[in-house]
């Protein structure tokens, strides 16, 4: 199992050991630091690096890196879930998950650490468990404390670990009961040069926030539940319930949570909705090259595109970028090459575009590679795929709760080739 | 650092004295004095303070073990949040402190019988992570208890706790039985206890491969499917690791399992989705292919593999690498999911080559436009390692996909006009490979190719664009001035390079002799004469003599039609696929190689093996698991690290006639047998599939090693080894004795090959047990003595059961009788011929290897003998595929004898029946591993020729069956 935790900060420095068996020297890290000077990018450092008696599996989070040593036969994938949960929990009770936030945190740190894994197996990971085990700092909290010299560690064993619902605690009560569900979209495409489309998927996830007293039971259905062929659910969901009547029927964590995700990839239900006119190219024997590009809407089902923006990595021979915009603010890093526009909203009536000259270094030849455009984009109150939530019932509980679902798309990987 | 103390800087400035950094605030020296004070204040407020700044100078690595009895003091407390402190201390210092950490033992007992659970379960968790003798002593009382506790979460956690003591001391675990008290655990009420106790068995038991602690039965299976559905994700994932170890008795069984799992491939969590796909691969192997349920299963694998794609990248990689091995074993699942592969420019490099590989694994006729016309657009990134492998991937599809080589062809000219340096050399490298899969039809492109001759720095396009020039020699008008222009910085090129240029060479001089005479002298001399390198030298002198004794020879053997080219050289072993689709999920299934090669944790994993629904045995390869190829392949020894005779055994050059076809991994050697039996003699231009043939292997005998033989190899070679078989047996006369055959000793390792031992040998089975009988004698001048025996894995998993029982030394010219019980519940691994056995024997003086075969005979069980009803059901039950008959001659027996001779080699007859004068016997028999073969025996009276018709489930053995009959009839 997981025998220990390093992390690492971006300039190479172990800010923070925890081991869960004996310790391993932390000189294991200089296998990783050989793989991070190897890889070009810091994102390129292989997920599993083979050592002379370890494994060293490491996630790079927030500019941070999560390195796990393992000794035995352990499903790599088993280690990465479990260093995404660490990251979401130092994220949850931090509210950022960053070097500093982790070493003004570190006994907490260390604390949760030692409470999510026992002997490399994991032990309390839902963060409704954590958060009554090891209470989250809060500036007040930690006044008080310090006046009363009480702790924020839990005195009792927290009732949801062991009862059919481990991820709800008991004995929530507010005053206010409301449930909040966010369908959210994100469309991966990629776009040929021509305009047509060689792959689209839509990668969507319902987010629930959900302050309720008590153990409500509560039931979501949907308009056009056929949609959804392929997902993955929050453990709370009762799969049989939904595959015998397409129903979403749960008791719900407190807190926020992720009820389910899921994919749609069939390609005529993914609505493409802004199209990229581009013309970016080079002469030969020219230190000039031209950069045309103009976005408009497609299928956005009269709803308007918003916070558009647009970046391309630009040829290495490119040395600057004379552009224009007609609506938002570009900007060239001569260094890295990015291009970077913030367009804004699109207006149908009037295109936003993006043109002007490029010149190439002294002596560079005409470019080899085409830049790829990378687009994001928001469109609110709609979730492309045109699911629809029906309705949402509560039973087991007396009150009547507030009731709200927004929906939202966005742009995920969305390239466009040109 | 230097961040860091802007940080507490900064913190300072703010007066921010809230956070834990504040801990950090002191550095010099005097520290520990200070913390020291602290620590033994009355103040509880001051004391929780300072072991808080102990802690977090722990966790930065500064060393506050000189702290160690102050700390322990504040452990009795009532304050939970300290006490978690101390215990956080001690875990990490007690080891460099057993003595003190003594002191700590009284609480730790006190604790465990606290009214809270969450003391009790938080003492018993912490005391076993104390690695410390004496305090371990102290845990085995508490941690009785708490496994019996009535709480759940302290049973849970103490189950955690057996898995650390048996890290420490698994001969304590061992004795007190905790094991047994884990194996109860498995029916606890509690999900996550079960969960919790599968996990711990499941690492107690990577150090005890052979200890069957997981025990599974139905019972328990249902059991596990039970919590499955209630534990957490991670229950889940050690609960499914657990029930792909499990082996359904049929297929409704394995059905059912499957049914319960499915629902898993909808979780949240990545991990439990592939430890479910690995337990729903291993057991649809179980399923008919016919059932309606086994077409659904496929469907419902297709999209949970599909999400994982959509993860974050760390999880895209392992999920990629399980994909490569989906895809091989069943393209059908992701067949129209080429798009979820296509590569997005910002994908990191290690997504992007998996992603790579898979396209072309599932490219087919049917995808190969969209296929290439992604890769055409990937050979224009900024990546250069990619952009290579994308352009090798252009040839691979064109080798693959025979329709599309004319597009690939064109794709490549395309991308050679674009002139990137890198990208020519790499088309101009596989365009080699696809003139030698298609000869004579893309050879209008060569001129094209010459055109880009200058560009080429890179040994590996040069070596192939000479190889071109060479080839095609007789199309090239000036191809006498191409080559001299590579001749003139000879010396500065590398091997691979020179040896190519060699060879090229001479083939333009045997297409143009009258021009280039000069040229091939040149080159001859400096190969011969200038060269360092023996491999440079010794083919330089070959052609020459070659060239000079008979010109007319040197052009058969140098200018011989090369063997096409195989497709997909790079496919994995199909046995080492089976192994690892049975570890998907695992490290395994990240590099590709078997468990026992790479972890240090695991020794001796037991091989994993798919059961398919044919068989009823695990260690025989069922009919359907694979195509011709597994059954025709020679056996393949997996090279496994720590396996030193598996490893010494390549360097075996015992001829294939006496141990079957050699090894896979000696592909050197393959190579030689093969174009002996081959009759080509290709050796020569063999030697240029060694620079040239790279990734995609050129030599038939690649292919014989790795996938598919060429139809006629396999008999002409196992023809002799059968041949061999008989003569063996043939040699003996008289060697029978009461009831049971047993075959006369021969002689299994010359004194020629063994320094002087020789050794003979024959193997018996009395009264159950099997034994090797060896002599072995010494015909060297020195004394031999320490004697040890090993086997290689084997088919059916024989294995010495003691050690080899030789006392005394052997003096000269003495010689020694040996028997050596065996057992069957060694290692397994298919051999070829099935009765083949490799054996190792080491003495003071070295190692020595043999191989010899053993009567099938040895290997039926005693009690052998069917019901009639079962046999009747079971021999209508075995498909008649499964039967085969074979011919007996010249035996003079009538059936009531020959029923009795065979019933000493444990063979039963069951029923006789006599139809029209001929007698019908049928027999059972049953292995080892519990494999049935059923006979029907038919007898003629005055007919010498018996027939005899084998069926089994398994009809692999029914030829070695068939041997033993011929062999106990005849003796």
């Amino acid at each position: 199992m997981i025998h220990s935790l390093f992390l690492i900060n971006s300039s190479g420095d172990i800010f923070l050991e925890k081991h869960w068996k004996s310790v391993v020297s932390r000189s294991v890290c200089d296998y990783f630091f050989e793989a991070q000077e190897r890889a070009t990018e810091p994102e390129n450092v292989p997920p599993v690096i083979p050592t002379p008696h370890h494994y060293l599996i490491s996630v790079l989070r927030h500019r941070i890196y999560f390195v796990a040593v393992i000794q035995s036969e352990v499903p790599p994938l088993f280690v990465i879930e479990f260093l995404h949960r660490v990251v979401d929990t130092f994220q949850d009770y931090f509210g950022v998950c960053t070097e500093a936030a982790i070493k003004d945190n570190v006994v907490v740190v260390y604390e949760l650490l030692e409470e999510m894994l026992d002997n490399g197996f994991p032990l309390a990971t839902e963060s409704n468990i954590l958060k009554e085990l090891i209470k989250p700092p809060t500036i007040l909290r930690t006044m008080v404390n310090t006046i009363t010299g009480s702790t924020n560690v839990g005195e009792q064993l927290p009732t949801g670990q062991l009862s059919v619902v481990p991820w709800r605690r008991t004995g929530v009560k507010y005053t206010n009961n409301e449930a909040y569900f966010d369908v959210v979209e994100e469309i991966d495409a990629i776009i040929d040069k021509s305009g047509s489309t060689i792959t689209a998927e839509i990668q969507g996830v319902i987010d629930a926030c959900v302050k309720m007293t008590g153990m409500p039971d509560l039931t979501l259905s949907f308009m056009n539940p056929r949609l959804l062929d392929d997902v993955s659910f929050h453990p709370c969901v009762r799969f049989k319930r939904w595959e015998a009547e397409r129903i979403l029927s749960f008791i719900p964590p407190d807190g926020n949570f992720r009820l389910l995700s899921y994919h749609v990839s069939s390609q005529n239900l993914v609505a493409i909705p802004v199209y990229v006119k581009h013309n970016i190219s080079f002469r030969e024997g020219s230190s000039q090259g031209r950069f045309d590009l103009t976005l408009g809407p497609k299928q956005t089902m009269g709803k308007s595109v918003e916070a558009v923006l647009v970046s391309s990595q630009l040829p290495r021979g490119v040395l600057t970028a004379n552009l224009n915009p007609s609506q938002g603010t570009y900007t060239f890093d001569p260094v890295t090459k990015m291009l970077t526009w913030d367009v804004g909203k699109i207006n149908p009536q009037k295109l936003p575009s993006l043109k002007g000259t490029m010149s190439l270094q002294a002596g560079a030849s005409k470019p080899d590679e085409n830049p790829t455009i990378n687009i994001q984009l928001k469109i609110q109150q709609m979730a492309i795929s045109g699911l629809k939530v029906n309705r949402l019932d509560m039973y087991g509980e007396k009150y009547k709760p507030f009731k709200g679902i927004k929906y939202m798309t966005k742009a995920g990987k969305f390239q466009v080739r040109t | 650092m230097q961040e860091w103390a802007n940080q507490l800087c900064e913190n300072r400035q703010f007066g921010s004295k809230m956070t834990d950094s504040k801990y950090f605030t002191t550095t010099k020296k005097g520290e520990i004095f200070e913390l020291k004070a602290e620590l033994n204040s009355d103040k509880k407020e001051k004391k929780k303070e300072a072991v808080k700044k102990v802690i977090a100078s722990m966790t930065v690595g500064k060393d506050v073990s000189a702290l160690f009895p102050d700390v322990v003091n504040c452990m009795q407390t009532d304050n939970l949040e300290l006490k978690k402190l101390v215990y956080l201390y001690l875990m990490n210092y007690a080891k460099s402190q057993p003595d003190m950490a003594i002191m700590a033992v009284n609480t730790f007992v006190k604790d465990c019988e606290d009214l809270n659970p969450l003391i009790r379960a938080l003492a018993v968790r912490t005391m076993g992570c104390i690695r410390v003798d004496k305090i371990t002593e102290y845990l085995c009382e508490p941690l009785r208890k708490c496994l019996k506790d009535e709480d759940p979460y302290v049973r849970k956690t103490a189950a955690v706790c057996v898995a650390k003591l048996h890290d420490i001391n698994a001969q304590l675990v061992e004795d007190q039985g905790f094991l047994d008290t884990l194996k109860d655990l498995i029916s606890d009420s509690n999900p996550m206890v079960v969960a919790n106790a599968v996990a711990a068995l499941s690492e107690i038991a990577e150090s005890h491969p052979n200890s069957n602690l997981l025990d599974l039965n139905p019972q328990t299976i249902n059991k596990l499917l039970t919590a499955l559905n209630e534990c957490t994700e991670w229950g889940q994932i050690f609960i499914l690791d657990c029930l792909a170890n499990y082996s359904p008795r049929d297929d409704r069984e394995s059905q059912s399992i499957c049914e319960r799992v499915t629902p898993r491939l909808s979780h949240a969590n990545s991990a439990v989705v592939l430890s479910a796909v690995k337990v729903l691969m291993k057991f649809m192997e179980m399923l008919p292919k016919d059932l309606d349920y086994y077409g659904t299963l496929l469907k419902k694998l297709a999209p949970p593999l599909v999400t994982l794609l959509s993860a974050e990248p760390e999880l895209q990689y392992v999920a990629l690498r399980n994909i490569n091995l989906i895809v091989q074993r069943r393209p059908e699942i992701l067949k129209h999911e080429m798009k979820v592969f296509f590569v997005k420019y910002n994908d990191p490099i290690y997504v992007k080559l998996e992603k790579l590989d898979i396209m072309i694994r599932l490219a087919s006729q049917a995808n190969i436009a969209q296929v290439l016309a992604e890769l055409k657009e990937y050979a224009t990134e900024v990546d250069v390692d990619f952009v290579r492998k994308a352009v090798r991937a252009i040839g691979r599809c064109a080798i693959k996909v025979e329709q599309s080589a004319e597009r690939c062809v064109s794709t490549l000219l395309d991308l050679i006009q674009t002139k990137v340096n890198y990208v020519v050399q790499e088309a101009i490298v596989v365009i080699k490979d696809i003139f030698r899969k298609y000869p004579n039809k893309y050879e209008s492109v060569i001129a094209t190719l010459c055109e880009h001759l200058e560009s080429l720095d890179e040994p590996e396009a040069r070596a192939a664009m000479i190889w071109i020039v060479g080839e095609y020699a007789e199309r090239i008008d000036n191809a006498d001035e191409l080559l001299e222009s590579f001749l003139e910085g000879f010396h500065d090129e590398s091997t691979q390079v020179q040896l190519q240029l060699l060879t090229a060479i001479v083939k333009l001089f045997l297409k143009k002799p009258t021009e280039t005479q000069e040229l091939v002298q040149q080159v001859l001399s400096l190969a011969t004469q200038d060269s360092d390198n023996p491999d440079l030298r010794d083919r330089g002198y070959i052609y020459w003599r070659l060239l000079s004794t008979d010109p007319v020879a040197a052009k058969e053997v140098v200018l011989a039609e090369k063997p096409l080219i195989s497709e997909e050289t790079d496919l994995i072993e199909p046995t080492l696929l089976e192994e690892l689709i049975c570890h998907i999920g695992t490290l395994a299934s990240v590099y590709h190689k078997p468990p026992s090669a790479f972890v240090e944790g695991s020794r001796g994993v037991q091989h994993k093996r798919l059961t398919s629904s044919a068989g009823s045995g695990e260690s025989v390869e069922s009919p359907d698991t694979g195509s011709a190829a597994v059954s025709e392949a020679p056996p393949a020894v997996i090279p496994s690290q720590g396996d030193l005779l598996g490893d010494l055994l390549n360097l075996d050059l015992t001829p294939p006639t006496s141990t079957g076809p050699p090894p896979a991994a000696a592909p050197g050697m393959q190579l030689g047998a093969m174009d002996l039996l081959g009759g080509g003699l290709d050796s020569l231009m063999g030697d240029e599939s060694e620079p040239l043939g790279g990734d995609i292997g050129g030599s038939p005998a690649m292919g014989a090693g790795f996938g598919a033989p060429p139809a006629a190899m396999p008999a002409s070679f196992n023809a002799p080894i059968s041949g061999g078989l008989d003569d063996l047996f043939d040699l003996g006369g008289g060697g029978m004795t009461m009831g049971t055959y047993i075959p006369p000793k021969t002689v299994w390792l010359p004194a020629m090959k063994a320094k002087g031992l020789e050794i003979s040998g024959t193997f018996v089975r009395r009264s159950g047990v099997i034994q090797m009988e060896m002599t072995l004698n010494n015909k060297a001048m020195s004394v031999m003595s320490d004697f040890a025996i090993q086997f290689n894995r084997n088919s059916f998993g024989l294995a010495p059961a003691g050690p080899l029982q030789i006392l005394t030394p052997i003096s000269p010219n003495q010689s020694i009788e040996a028997a050596l019980p065996l057992s069957t519940v060694g290692p397994v691994m298919k051999m070829e011929p099935l009765n083949n056995l490799q054996v190792a024997v080491k003495n003071n003086i070295d190692v020595f290897y043999f191989s010899c075969q053993y009567p099938i005979s040895m290997l039926f069980l005693e009690d052998g003998k069917m019901e009639r009803q079962v046999f009747l059901a079971t021999w209508k039950d075995i498909p008649n595929e499964n039967e085969s008959q074979f011919q007996i001659k010249d035996c003079h027996l009538n059936s009531d004898a020959a029923s009795n001779k065979l019933q000493g080699s444990n063979i039963f007859t069951i029923a006789k029946r006599t139809v029209e004068g001929q007698d019908m016997l049928y027999q059972s028999m049953k292995l080892t591993n519990g494999i049935w073969v059923l006979a029907e025996l038919r007898v003629q009276a005055g007919n010498p020729n018996y027939t005899i018709s084998l069926k089994c489930r398994a009809p692999e053995v029914s030829q070695c069956v068939f041997q033993n009959y011929e062999t106990v009839l005849k003796n």
